[in-house]
Formats: structure tokens, C-alpha cells, sequence
């Protein structure tokens, strides 16, 4: 009989791998040439490069016209893209048919909402950059507009100092608290009023162009203040929210009547990059919120008329196609809304699309919640947390998590998607490019138009998807749960 | 109650004032008549352990004190709070009872640290940094003070559970309820979990423990209960209930769980 046991005695040391583990060659190796078809494969993709690329680096870079004053200038034996063309267009690509001497306006917007993307977006901006960020850009802002006012259309010391206003108080506020929750707070409350007031100019609000409606807004205002405030010292919590709920509407109202004397640019203006980013940015701030309400509404097992509803909504719009609602919101909305109240042509497709990107966020973030293990609503029940706070603090953070891919597609379906308005007859980015090349000076530049705009649709697109997968990687928190 | 027997449980000091009080339970789940005619006090400073074969409504019972399942007929008062669908009551009763899972269920997207502190400040209103100062304070009692800030998923099993405990102690309840907080863990986990336990029940929390760790019965309970089919079939202290059990089936329970 052998000897079984056995006993050791020292540890084994880690050595290096093999020299035919690591490596350029052995990457090459195990995973472009691992087997003759994988090899025949290699060779085929690196063919099919060879015959596309470099002719669309030549088009593209080498090759191509920068500056043109028409067509002519491109037609000659070599000539590459157009890009004159698109330089010469530039601002129609931009901002369609807006007055060119208020282009201001939309720029301003854009970059202020860069500006308070970048702290909510990115958890890790230091508090000193970004309120220094907005104090420069109040800086820059007050030396052009001192330089402008009087020679810079419809920019007048109201815009002047609202503008600075805003953004020194976001910078203010970004130094004394999280950055993150100064901007978000900034980008709920204020900015879309302010924006509303700078793209378009002053709202015509009928009920206050009486003293009785003017009386009206004035009590709204007042008492509810006084109610907030009153209501706040007993610790009425509900008192609280409705009285300053109250006089926060009533002063939106009051101020987007005013705005801040601009002059009034019609949306039938609107164009161009502009207008889809104002489709798009406004359908991804309403889905996000209204699809978690729907999402929860949906669920709301325990309310059977609020769960209907929500189905109900969620099926309907979802069965149907988006170019169906949008002809609806344009041609049908009229015949349910009283006689007098007239929409106009952007907010029916703002409403529309808003709408169907809800429908498709709810069933999304459904999924979300649908994978939260019953333990956890279980653990914040039986630790005290109500509804609302269980919600926000335990199952939302949690499933709206898991779903990013899902809500970024989304994000991405709906930025793409919006050019379905030009069927409707809104200058979006597709018909601005589709239209542009039917001037007779620019004929026939067709690559130019259509590359340019997928270019822009790619740079966001893109954008997007890189974002989810940087948010993803930051929220992982362990191995599993 | 009396507390004649020589086991460190029925030593420890049991008040006259009532925790718990259940009258004529009944539950269903659907048809299925889950728990029938329970009736249940619990004294301030009892630790009752609860066995029964597995589907005997154990868990479902404890939960109805935290009302995580709905009872449909007789009373449950718990600290003179009695449970109804009155959410300001259930929300009531939710703070003085704490619970521990037998799946830990620690919140996967908080730090440990962030997990024992978050009801504290929002249900209890506690000032962040003093909800923070106490929830250290726990964690050390169950000797993790040097993991506060990693996520549960880093943890071992066993020790995600001493979060879980400390976690509920986070919102100084009055009352602990346990269900299986050992049955998810490997045996050399169990011993830290049930030690942290016993330090529990000898600061003099009243618990109620679902389990079927009979040596931490035999240590602490001053009760033993043992459910099956829905019903509370024989109660006694832990000496009693184990050396002399009267009722058949606790008797084959018994022997199927020690003799293995
Ligand atoms: N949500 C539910 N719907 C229907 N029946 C249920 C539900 N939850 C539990 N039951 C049933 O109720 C009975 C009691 O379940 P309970 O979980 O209380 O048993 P238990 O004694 O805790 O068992 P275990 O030791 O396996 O945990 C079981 O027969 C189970 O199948
Ligand atoms: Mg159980």
C-alpha cells in the first residue's frame, strides 16, 4: 500500500505568465487570427476599410472646398466636399429662420444650459469651479451686455440684469451649497421661465390684461406667501407647499407676461439645431419625471382608478405611431380645446412628443422597479419610511439605475425622433438640411447637407451613450447585492 | 411571568408592562388560512423564540406586528398603538419596531454607514450628524465600526447582517423582531451573528426570534413557541419546552431538529 498523506510545507511564489500571454502579438493573435476563418474575416474587414475609407477621408478632409460663394466653386475635377457651402449656411443649420440680429437669444440659453448641465451631470465638479465658472460667465456677460445695450436688438437693462441676476445667484449658490443641487434647482425653478422670456419674448396672458385679473395675480401672490409663511411656522407642512406653491405660479405668470420686455420672436421661426434641441431638451425634461409617475401610477395596486388612468394612457399612446400624434396635436387638439385658446404650432409637437417619450419612459423605468427584490420595499417599510421617501430614497435610486441603458435609448430614440416635426412643418435640422440644398445657388449639394446633419445628430447621440456608460461604471457599488 | 428556571434567559429582568398584545388573530391568503386564532402577550423585556416546521406561518406572524402583512380578523396592539389601516398608527408602530430579514435586505446602493443613518434622519428628524455619531456607536457594538463606509456587497454575509441589526437599533426601537436571521448564513458566520444577538437581549430588549438555533433558545428565551399549521400549538420556557414537550407534533419537531 502507497502512502496517502501528504503534507506541504512552503507556499508557491507568483511568477510572471509566459511571455506568449501578454503582449501586442499574442492580442493580435488570440483575438484577430485565432482560427483560419477568423483570419479570412480579419483580411475581409481590413479589404472593405481599404476600399471606404480613404476615398471618405479624401472627400471629407484632404480634398474638399472650404470656402465657396456658390455651387460653381465646387465643380471642378478633384474637388472633394462642399464645406463652403455649410459655412455659408452655417446659422440657417443653426437656428433656421430666427431674426439674425436676436441670435443672441438662443445662444445665450444654450450656453447657459451647458453651464448647469455640467455640475448636475457631473457629481465630482468642484464647488470652486463651478461657481467660479458661473461668476465668469456673469463677468462676460455684463461686459457684453453694458457694450450692447442700445445697439444689440431687443437687449434692454431688464435682460441686462435679469440674465446677471440669475447667474450670479447660481454662482452664489453653487459656493454655499453642492454645486449639483444649486444648478438642479436653478434648472427647475428659474430656467426654463427665463428661457421661455429669451427665445420667444413675453407670453400674452389675457387674465392680466385686466385691473380685476391684475388684483387677482396680486392676491394669488400675496396671500399665498402669507399662507406659506404662516403655515411654515405652525409646521404645516402641506399649508406650507401649497401657499408658496401658489404665489411661485403666480409669480411665473406674472413675470412671463412681462418678459422682461423683449421683443416677440414667432416659433414659426424657429429652426435648425435650435429648434430640435428645444424639442428635444423639453421631451427629456417632462419624460423622465411623467414616466416615474406613470411607472408608479401603473403600479398603484392599492388605487385602482389612478392605475387605469395610467394604463390607460401608457397603452393608448404607445399603440399609437408618433407622426399620428403629432397630425392629431396639430389638427385635433383644436377641436377639444375651448373656442379662443389657440396653440401654438411648437407646443402641439412639444406636447406630443413629450407625451409619447413619457409612454415609452414609464414602461422603462417599470422595468426598473419590477427588479427591485420585494425585500427592499420590505426593509424601508419596516424601518418607518412613508411612501414618498421610500421611493426616493430605496427603489428609485435602485431601479432607475439598473434601467440607464434603457432611459438613455430612450433619450436617444427621442433626440432622432424629433425629426419627425418636419412633417408637421416645423424647420427642424432634417428639413432646414432638405430645404437648404433647394436654393438655386447651392443645388445639388445633397452629401454636404446630409453628412453635416449626421454629424450633429452623431456628436449628440453619441454623447449620450458615453454619459450612460460613465454613470453606470460610477454608480456600481459592490459585487452584487 | 415566573422565573423560577435556571437558564440565563428566564434570569433576566421581565417588566409587568405589556408590548405586545395579540387577541384572536386570524390571517388569510386568499382561501388559505395562514394563521388561526393567534393570541399572544408579550411583556417588556421578554425574548421569545418562535419555532415550527417550515410553512407554519412563523414569519407570517412577526410581520403582522409590523403590519409588513395585513391580519383580517382579532386585534394586534403593539405598545398601545393597535394596527389598523390607519397609516399615522402603522407609521407609529414602524418606529418602535425594528426588524431583521432573514436576507439581510441592506439597501445595495447606500454605504453601510448611509444605510444605518438614513431613517434616522428622515423619519426620526435626527440632525445629520448626530444620527451619524450613533450609528457608529451601534456599529461598534457589533464590532464593525471600521466598515462604515464600504458598500454592503463588500461584506460577508455574516457581517451584512450585523449591519442589518445595527441598522434597526439605528432607530432605538423599543422592540426587535428576528425571522431566520441565521438560515442565510455559513456556519462559522452564525456564532458572530447570535452573539451580537445575546448582547442584545441582555441590554434588555424585548425581541421575538424566529429561529431554530436551539442553543441560542435555550440561552436567552425566556419563551419558547412553537407554531405549526397556522397555530400556536405549545408554549413554555426553553428548560420546560425542551427536556418535557407535551404535544406530538412539537415532540416529533423536536426530535427531527436535535437528533442530526
Ligand atoms: N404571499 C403569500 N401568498 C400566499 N401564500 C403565502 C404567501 N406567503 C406565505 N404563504 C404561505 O403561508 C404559509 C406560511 O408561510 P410562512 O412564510 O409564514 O412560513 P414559515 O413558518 O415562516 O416557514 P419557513 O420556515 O419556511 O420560513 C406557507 O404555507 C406559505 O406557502
Ligand atoms: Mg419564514
Amino acid at each position: 500500500m502507497t502512502d496517502i498523506s501528504y503534507v506541504k510545507t512552503e507556499r508557491h511564489e507568483s511568477l510572471p505568465p509566459p511571455k506568449s500571454e501578454v503582449g501586442i502579438i499574442h492580442w493580435l493573435r488570440s483575438n484577430l487570427f485565432s482560427t483560419w476563418y477568423n483570419s479570412i474575416g480579419t483580411v475581409a474587414v481590413l479589404y472593405l476599410f481599404y476600399l471606404v475609407v480613404p476615398p471618405l477621408v479624401d472627400w471629407a478632409l484632404i480634398s474638399p472646398v472650404w470656402d465657396a460663394q456658390s455651387n460653381q466653386d465646387c465643380r471642378f475635377e478633384g474637388a472633394g466636399a462642399c464645406w463652403g457651402f455649410i459655412g455659408a449656411r452655417i446659422n440657417l443649420f443653426f437656428y433656421g429662420f430666427y431674426d439674425m440680429e436676436n441670435y443672441w437669444r438662443p445662444t445665450l440659453v444654450g450656453l447657459m444650459l451647458l453651464f448647469l448641465a455640467i455640475p448636475i451631470l457631473f457629481e465630482q465638479v468642484p464647488r470652486k469651479v463651478a461657481s467660479g465658472g458661473f461668476a465668469l460667465f456673469a463677468l462676460f456677460w455684463a461686459i457684453w451686455a453694458i457694450g450692447g445695450i442700445g445697439t444689440v436688438a431687443s437687449l434692454n437693462l431688464a435682460v441686462a440684469a435679469g440674465v446677471f441676476l440669475f447667474l450670479a445667484a447660481v454662482a452664489i449658490a453653487s459656493y454655499l451649497k453642492a454645486p449639483r443641487s444649486a444648478c438642479a434647482i436653478a434648472v427647475v425653478a428659474a430656467f426654463p421661465w427665463l428661457s421661455v422670456s429669451l427665445l420667444y419674448g413675453p407670453l400674452n396672458v389675457e387674465s392680466l390684461q385686466s385691473g380685476f385679473g391684475i388684483a387677482i395675480y396680486a392676491i394669488l401672490l400675496i396671500g399665498g406667501g402669507a399662507l406659506g409663511l404662516w403655515s411654515r411656522q405652525r409646521r404645516d407642512a402641506l399649508g406650507t407647499m401649497v401657499g408658496f406653491l401658489l404665489a411661485y405660479a403666480a409669480l411665473v405668470i406674472i413675470y412671463m407676461s412681462w418678459g422682461m420686455d423683449l421683443t416677440v420672436q414667432p416659433t414659426n421661426t424657429f429652426g435648425g439645431l435650435m429648434l430640435t434641441l428645444v424639442l428635444s431638451v423639453v421631451a427629456i425634461g417632462v419624460s423622465l419625471p411623467l414616466g416615474i409617475v406613470l411607472a408608479l401610477g401603473r403600479r398603484a395596486h392599492t388605487m385602482p382608478a389612478v392605475q387605469m388612468l395610467c394604463i390607460g394612457f401608457i397603452e393608448l399612446v404607445r399603440a399609437v405611431p408618433l407622426i399620428t400624434i403629432l397630425f392629431m396635436a396639430q389638427f385635433m387638439l383644436p377641436l377639444f380645446l375651448p373656442e379662443g385658446v389657440n396653440f401654438d404650432n411648437v407646443v402641439r409637437a412639444l406636447v406630443g412628443v413629450s407625451m409619447f417619450a413619457s409612454a415609452y419612459m414609464a414602461e422603462v423605468v417599470r422595468g426598473g422597479l419590477q427588479a427591485i427584490p420585494k425585500g427592499q420595499f420590505e426593509a424601508a417599510d419596516s424601518l418607518g419610511l412613508n411612501f414618498f421617501l421610500k421611493m426616493r430614497l430605496i427603489i428609485l435610486p435602485q431601479a432607475l439605475k439598473i434601467v440607464i441603458p434603457g432611459i438613455v435609448s430612450t433619450f436617444i430614440g427621442l433626440f432622432k425622433d424629433t425629426s419627425l416635426v418636419s412633417i408637421i412643418g416645423l424647420m427642424d435640422l432634417l428639413l432646414i438640411a432638405k430645404s437648404s440644398v433647394t436654393d438655386s445657388k447651392w443645388l445639388g449639394l445633397e452629401h454636404e447637407a446630409y453628412f453635416f446633419i449626421a454629424l450633429i445628430y452623431f456628436v449628440f447621440c453619441f454623447g449620450m451613450s458615453r454619459y450612460s456608460i460613465y454613470l453606470e461604471r460610477k454608480l456600481h457599488t459592490g459585487h452584487k447585492r | 411571568m415566573a422565573n423560577t428556571a435556571e437558564s440565563t434567559g428566564a434570569a433576566m429582568e421581565i417588566s409587568d408592562e405589556v408590548a405586545i398584545q395579540i387577541n384572536g388573530m386570524h390571517k388569510w391568503y386568499g382561501d388559505f388560512h395562514v394563521l388561526k386564532d393567534i393570541n399572544l402577550t408579550v411583556h417588556r423585556g421578554e425574548r421569545i423564540v418562535v419555532c415550527g416546521p417550515s410553512g407554519s406561518g412563523k414569519s407570517t406572524m412577526i410581520r403582522c406586528i409590523n403590519r409588513l402583512e395585513e391580519h383580517q380578523r382579532g386585534s394586534i396592539v403593539v405598545d398601545d398603538i393597535e394596527l389598523t389601516n390607519d397609516l399615522k398608527n402603522i407609521d407609529a408602530v414602524r418606529m418602535e419596531v425594528g426588524m431583521v430579514f432573514q436576507h439581510f435586505n441592506l439597501f445595495p446602493h447606500l454605504t453601510v454607514l448611509e444605510n444605518c443613518t438614513l431613517a434616522p434622519i428622515w423619519v426620526r428628524k435626527v440632525p445629520k450628524k448626530e444620527a451619524i455619531e450613533s450609528a457608529m456607536t451601534y456599529l461598534e457594538r457589533v464590532k464593525i465600526p471600521e466598515q462604515a463606509h464600504k458598500y454592503p456587497g463588500q461584506l460577508s454575509g455574516g457581517q451584512q447582517q450585523r449591519v442589518a441589526i445595527a441598522r434597526s437599533l439605528c432607530m432605538n426601537p423599543r422592540i426587535m423582531l428576528f425571522d431566520e436571521p441565521t438560515s442565510a448564513l455559513d456556519p462559522e458566520m452564525i456564532s458572530e451573528v447570535l452573539d451580537t444577538m445575546i448582547d442584545l437581549a441582555q441590554s434588555g430588549m424585548t425581541m421575538i426570534c424566529v429561529t431554530h438555533e436551539m442553543g441560542f433558545a435555550r440561552k436567552v428565551a425566556n419563551r419558547v413557541i412553537f407554531m405549526d399549521g397556522g397555530e400556536i400549538i405549545e408554549q413554555n420556557e426553553p428548560e420546560a419546552f425542551f427536556n418535557n414537550p407535551q404535544n406530538e407534533r412539537t415532540k416529533l419537531f423536536l426530535s427531527q431538529i436535535l437528533n442530526h
